[in-house]
Formats: structure tokens, sequence, C-alpha cells
């Protein structure tokens, strides 16, 4: 090698020496072998993705614009649509999320900042364990208990606050002592409180996660500037860690609209839009999948798929956005 | 004061200062900061009397004024009376920060009350109403092959659902652990687009409600290629739904192994291979430990997958791959549907026995996967610790060895 530093009389920049990488055998076949697995692995779920998007598109084509508006389910009769099982859907992940949001909210800010550091470990164990626990259990929980409990509240917020519309049941007359509370059986409400303490400890693990990373400088400042535990807490740990607020919420909401077995256990199904959220009778997308599978023929297979394919989409959405904000967050940075 | 040009003390009269407030000796008036961590005695009597005074005013609202039968009714009630007159007590002692940082540490603690408390009832309820049917020996050892709907729960048990769900999450573990762990190394170590592509789509996957992947196994396997729904297919949909949880998981934890500990090793002139084998993987266990279980806890428990894909019987059935096979969740969902008081107490017994699994599962993550990457127990410690000596002591003796032969060489070669 010559130097050809003194080719045009100033010193050349340093370059960096090209680096060459040679690989030995079994670096090369361990290379191979994982990425054999990583092609494995996406040729599957691309054709779960692939074999949903092209069946559930049959029926939606099929179906015709009238899929997001129509109520039915009869798919033979070429008369079918998702529009009550997504409301149905929806509202319960609502009601869920409107429940667990302020629990596993207050959850993972005591286990984090109020509780006695000794008994901490063990709290972070239950709602860990807590988000493990199979939603059969749920189920079981919200037919055979909670059901009988709720329905003398639901009855209290009917009488009470029926005035606000989605509150409201009309099969319930207040005033006429012979009216029967089985009205309120089986509702939205109650699904979505099943869901809620489903939801709540996988969404109280991820803030407490989160809420464990703030900084402790920038507490002991806020502590040193006199703000009470609360003003530390509002001022330095939720901004901190909004972003695992709104992720944990958002994977909650995720699961809570899959959910089958825990609904399916409670609902009475229904394929009309029911706004009486108290009311007996709603439903789900996973629900219906669960009911219907059975006697499907073929082409009823294809339409509970549109339906499946529907559900993905949002579930898909809200879990991307979820990863989006945590990223985009302090606390998500890290992590 | 005869020099007003410098104010020691009383300034209150002069426009445009800062106001120094004025100290006055003698009084027990002085600023005291306010305790903050502590727990005071003041505390404590004020909760007891807002307590008191909650339940009392509850009993008599309860009964006299509004009417409202149920428990949890008169729980709500208490608990808002309950809040109000705390929130009053304080506020005849302390200023409006105060006040409101302790409702606030009021309203947290009941959240955390009410979460625990909900969840701990979910899970008693399960096991007492299962101890009915789980406390007969022969739910353990039984199936339910000669026990009708109007059996007693002395005949007849949930083992051939307990077998069967060893068997399917045996065989979804079989195919989902290898092929999750070696795509999370793909992902971790050879960062390429083809692996952010494979990354992207996991992620999407997790999304995927696993009542789905049912559907696609039930509308693949089983309608489409004609086998009948056995336990093979529904290990299959259990896969597809446990495939991205463990990848996911197992991704995070092995990014977090210290870059430092793996250029060390390539340092050293470790192949990739063996850096990843000796290094990356021994040093991301635990995690990857709680990947698998956790991955296995929701395979487990999950109904809907085996719903659809396994059919249903009440007969052991040891074969995955033929013949309907039942899991306990399933065993449980069906068995609750049934009108029968029998059924249903064998449903939650069911459950129990789940419930069980999942927590021994949950112990054993804990136990494997209680530290972070590159933090040993003591016992590790210790052992790394007799290993780096017994490795000093080799290096010494091989030293000892060396340096004798050539001193014998040494001498050999002067004679």
């Amino acid at each position: 090698m010559t130097l050809r530093t003194a080719d045009n009389g100033g010193p050349q920049p340093d370059l960096p020496r090209r680096v060459r990488v040679r690989r030995g055998p079994s670096d090369i076949s361990f290379r191979v072998l994982t990425h054999a697995g990583g092609v494995a692995v996406l040729a599957l779920m691309t054709l779960v993705g692939l074999f949903l998007g092209i069946r559930g598109t049959e029926a939606i084509v099929v179906a015709g614009p009238s899929f997001l508006t129509e109520q039915a389910w009869e798919p033979n009769s070429r008369r079918f649509g998702v529009a009550a099982v997504l409301f149905g859907t929806i509202t319960i992940a609502l009601i869920a999320i409107a429940v667990a949001l302020p629990l596993a909210l207050g959850t993972a800010t005591y286990i984090c900042e109020y509780a006695p550091v000794r008994l901490r470990r063990l709290l972070v164990g239950v709602v860990d364990l807590m988000a493990a626990i199979p939603s059969v259990v749920y189920g079981l929980w919200g037919m055979f208990w909670l059901e009988g409990q709720m329905i003398p509240v639901a009855q209290f917020i009917s009488t009470y606050f029926g005035w606000i519309p989605i509150l409201r049941v009309s099969q319930f007359d207040p005033n006429d002592p012979l009216a029967s509370p089985t009205v309120f059986t089986a509702s939205a409400f109650i699904a979505g409180l099943v869901v809620a303490m489903m939801v709540a400890p996988i969404a109280a693990s991820i803030m407490r996660e989160v809420f464990a990373q703030a900084p402790i400088g920038e507490r002991e400042g806020a502590l040193a500037l006199g703000s009470s535990k609360w003003g530390m807490i509002r001022s330095v740990v939720y901004p901190f860690g909004l972003g695992g607020i709104v992720g944990g919420t958002m994977l909650g909401l995720g699961r809570a609209l899959g959910e089958t077995v825990a609904v399916y256990l409670v609902i009475s199904p229904i394929f009309a839009i029911n706004w009486q959220v108290l009311a007996t009778g709603t439903n789900s997308i996973s629900a219906l999948i669960a009911l219907r599978y059975g006697e499907a023929t073929p082409f009823e297979l294809s339409g509970l798929m549109a339906a499946g394919l529907v559900l993905f989409a949002i579930t898909m959405v809200i879990n991307f956005g979820a990863g989006f904000v945590m990223q985009r967050s302090r606390s998500g940075a890290a992590s | 004061m005869s020099t007003p040009a410098i104010p020691r003390y009383a300034v209150t009269d002069v426009v445009g200062r800062t106001q120094l407030p004025t100290p006055v000796l003698g009084s027990g008036d002085a600023d005291v900061p306010r305790p903050n961590q502590r727990i005071q005695r003041e505390d404590v009597l004020r909760v007891v009397g807002a307590a008191a005074a909650g339940l009392a005013g509850a009993a008599w609202l309860t009964t006299q004024v509004i009417p409202v039968e149920s428990p949890i009714g008169f729980t709500a009630v208490a608990y808002l009376l309950f809040v109000a007159c705390f929130a009053l007590l304080i506020s005849f002692d302390d200023d409006r920060v105060t006040v409101v940082d302790r409702l606030v540490a009021v309203v947290i603690h009941s959240a955390a009350i009410v979460l625990l408390l909900a969840l701990g009832l979910v899970v008693a309820f399960a096991l007492l109403r299962g101890a009915d049917a789980f406390t007969h020996l022969n739910f353990w050892v039984e199936d339910l092959a000669l026990a009708g709907p109007l059996d007693p729960l002395n005949v007849g048990g949930m083992a051939h659902a307990a077998v069967g769900t060893l068997i399917m999450i045996s065989i979804a573990l079989l195919i989902a652990v290898p092929l999750g762990l070696l795509t999370a190394i793909c992902l971790a170590e050879f960062p390429s687009p083809f692996t952010r592509l494979v990354r992207t789509v996991v992620e999407a996957m997790t999304a995927l409600p696993s009542i789905i992947c049912g559907l696609f196994i039930l509308a693949t396997w089983v309608l489409m290629f004609g086998h009948e729904k056995s336990g093979f297919a529904a290990s299959m949909a259990v896969t597809i739904m446990i495939l991205p949880i463990i990848i996911r998981s197992a991704d995070v934890v092995l990014r977090l192994v210290p870059a430092t500990l793996k250029e060390a090793a390539l340092a050293t002139g470790a192949s990739q291979w063996r850096t990843i084998w000796h290094v990356v993987l021994p040093t991301s266990r635990s995690g990857l430990m709680t990947a698998v279980v956790l991955g296995t806890a929701r395979g487990i428990g999950e109904t809907s997958p085996v719903l659809l894909t396994a059919g249903y019987t009440t007969f052991f059935n040891f074969d995955p791959f033929s013949g309907p096979m039942v899991s306990l969740p399933l065993a449980t969902f069906t068995l609750v549907k049934s009108p029968e008081a029998a059924q249903i107490s064998r449903g939650f017994g069911a459950a129990a026995v789940l419930m069980v699994l999942v927590f021994v599962l949950f112990l054993l993550a804990r136990l494997a996967g209680g530290k972070g990457p590159g933090l040993l127990s003591a016992r590790g410690l210790l052992r790394a610790r007799r290993r780096s000596g017994r490795e000093a002591a080799r290096f010494d003796r091989r030293a000892i060895a060396r340096a004798r032969g050539a001193a014998v060489q040494h001498t050999q070669g002067t004679p």
C-alpha cells in the first residue's frame, strides 16, 4: 500500500477502514436458521391475515355497502351486516373502559405512591396475576354473582337518571309497583362491568410499570418546592406516565373488544341496535362468532370472517395507536 | 425606628418591595412545615370520625329517606357521605391544598381497595362454588363418561379435561416456543428491513382476537382440508394465538441485554452464534422464561379458539389427532350453560382447577423471572463466584505446569 497523502499536498481526512465481515459456517447457518423462523412466522401470520381478508371480502362484496348499516344477521338470505353487533361490541368496550380506567389508574397510583414498601411487591404480583386469570372465570362471576347484585343498581340508575337518554329503560316504569326488574338482566352494562374487571388489571399493570419509572429527581424537586403528595403526582408522575396511561387504556380497550366468553356468558344476544345500555339484550362480534359458527354454511362462515375482519381491523388500529402513543411519550422512549 | 432607610423587620408600610413576614416572637403560630409523609393522629381520628358519620348517615338515609335495598347501594351512599364528612373535617384545620391532597389520597386508596376486593371476589367465588365438586376425590381421577347431568357429584370428574388441556398446551408450546424464540432472536439480533416487517406483522397479530384464531383453523384445517375437530386442531389455534405474544415479549427481553456484554464477547473473538448462545440467551434466560410462561398462561385459559376447533367430549381422549378433545376452560364453559346444579358445580370445579394451574404457572414465572438481565440471585452469584474461582485455579495450575515444563525443558535443553 502506498500513502496518498503526499499527492495533493493537504492532509486527507481520516476515512474509516471498510469493515469486511467474514462469517464462519456456524454463523451463517445460525443466521439462516433464525431467519427461517422469521420467514415461517411471517408466512403464517400473513396466511391468517390474507385468508381472513379474502374470505371476509367475499361476504362483504355480496352484502355491499349495507354491510356496515344492516342490523340483521341472516347471511343465507343475503341480508346481513355488522351494525348491531359492532354497536354492541363498542358499547360494551366503552362501558368497560369507563369503569376500568379510574380503577386501574387509582390502583396503579396506589401501588407506586401510597402502598407501604413491603406491601408493594406483593401487590404488583397480585395485579399481574389477575391479568393472567382466564376470562371464563370472570364470565362465571358475572353470570352467577354480579348479575344478581347489579339488577337493583341498574334499577336505581334508570329510576333516578332515566332522563339521560342512554340510561332510560323504556320497558320499566318506576311508578308501576308491579314492574319487573328482569328487564335489567343480561344488559350491555353488566357485560361491560365484567369485562372491566377483566381489563382493569391489564391496564393497571402497564400503568404501574410506567409510573415506577418517573424520575426520582423530579419527584424530590416537586416535594422540595413545597408540593403536597398529590401535587407531586399530578405535576410529575402523571405527565411522565401519560404514555403509559393512554397505552394501557388502549391495550385494555383492545382486549375488551375481542373478549368472547365472558361476554357470551352474560349477554342475551339480539340483532338490533339497543341504545338503552341498562336494558336486556346486546351483542358483540366475538359472541356472534361463538354463537353462529356451529351450524354455519360456507357462505355464513365467510360472513362471520367478515365480521371478524372488522373486529381485527379496529383492534389493530387501537393497538398500533397505543404503541405509537407509548413510543412518542417520554416514559416509552426507554422501553 | 430611627433609621428608616434600612428597615429590618416591619416593612409593611413600604410600597413596591418584597413583603417579608413579620416574625412574632413568643407565639406558637410560627410557620411549621407541613409533615408530608407520616400518618398523623389527627388524620386517623378524622378518618375514623368520617367513617362513623358516613355509616350512620347512610344507615339513616337508606332506611328512612331513599329506598335503596342492595348492599352495593348502601356502600355507595356510605362512601359518598364518608368522603364529604372527611373533606369537611380537614377543612376545619387545613388549607385547600391539603384538603385536595387528603381527598385524593382517600379516593386512590378506595380505587385500589375496590379493584383488589373485586378481583379477590372473582377468585374466591370460583373457588368456593367449585369446592362442592373438587373436594370429591373422584373429581380428580375420573371423566364424565358415566356421569349424566342428574348424577350427584360423587360420580364422574374432570380429569379428561385436565388431560386435554395439558396435551393441547404441550403441542402448542412444542411449536410456538422454538419458532417464537428463533423469530425473537432474529428480530433482536439481526436488524434489517426484513425483520422490521416481521416485527410490524407480529405486532399487528397480537391484536388478533382469540376467537378468530379458532375461526381460521375451523375454516381451513377442519372444513377446507376435511380433518375432524381434534386436540391437534385446537393446539394449532392456540399456537397462532400465543405465538405473537411470546415473540413480542421475548423480543423486548432480548433487546434489553446490555450491548457491552455482547461487545465483550465479540471482542474475545467469539463468533456471533457463540455470543448469542453463551451470552445473550443465558443473560436473558429469566425474561425468556417469563415470556414463555405468560404465553402459556394465556394459552391455557383461553376458551374461544378451543371452542371452535376441539369439539366436546365427556371421555378420556389421549390421541390429539383423532376424535374430539376437551380442555378445562371449554368444559367450564359448556357445563355452566346446563341448568342442572351438579353440572354447574362441575363447571366451577373445572374453573377452580384451571385457576390453580394458572397460579402455579405464574408462580413459576415469578421464580424464574424475578431478576432483570445480568442480575443474579444470591445463589447464582455464589455459583458464578465459585466457577470463576475454579477457572482461576485452573489458570494457575496451567501456568505452574507450563513453568515447570519450561524449567524441565530448560534443564534438559542444557546438558
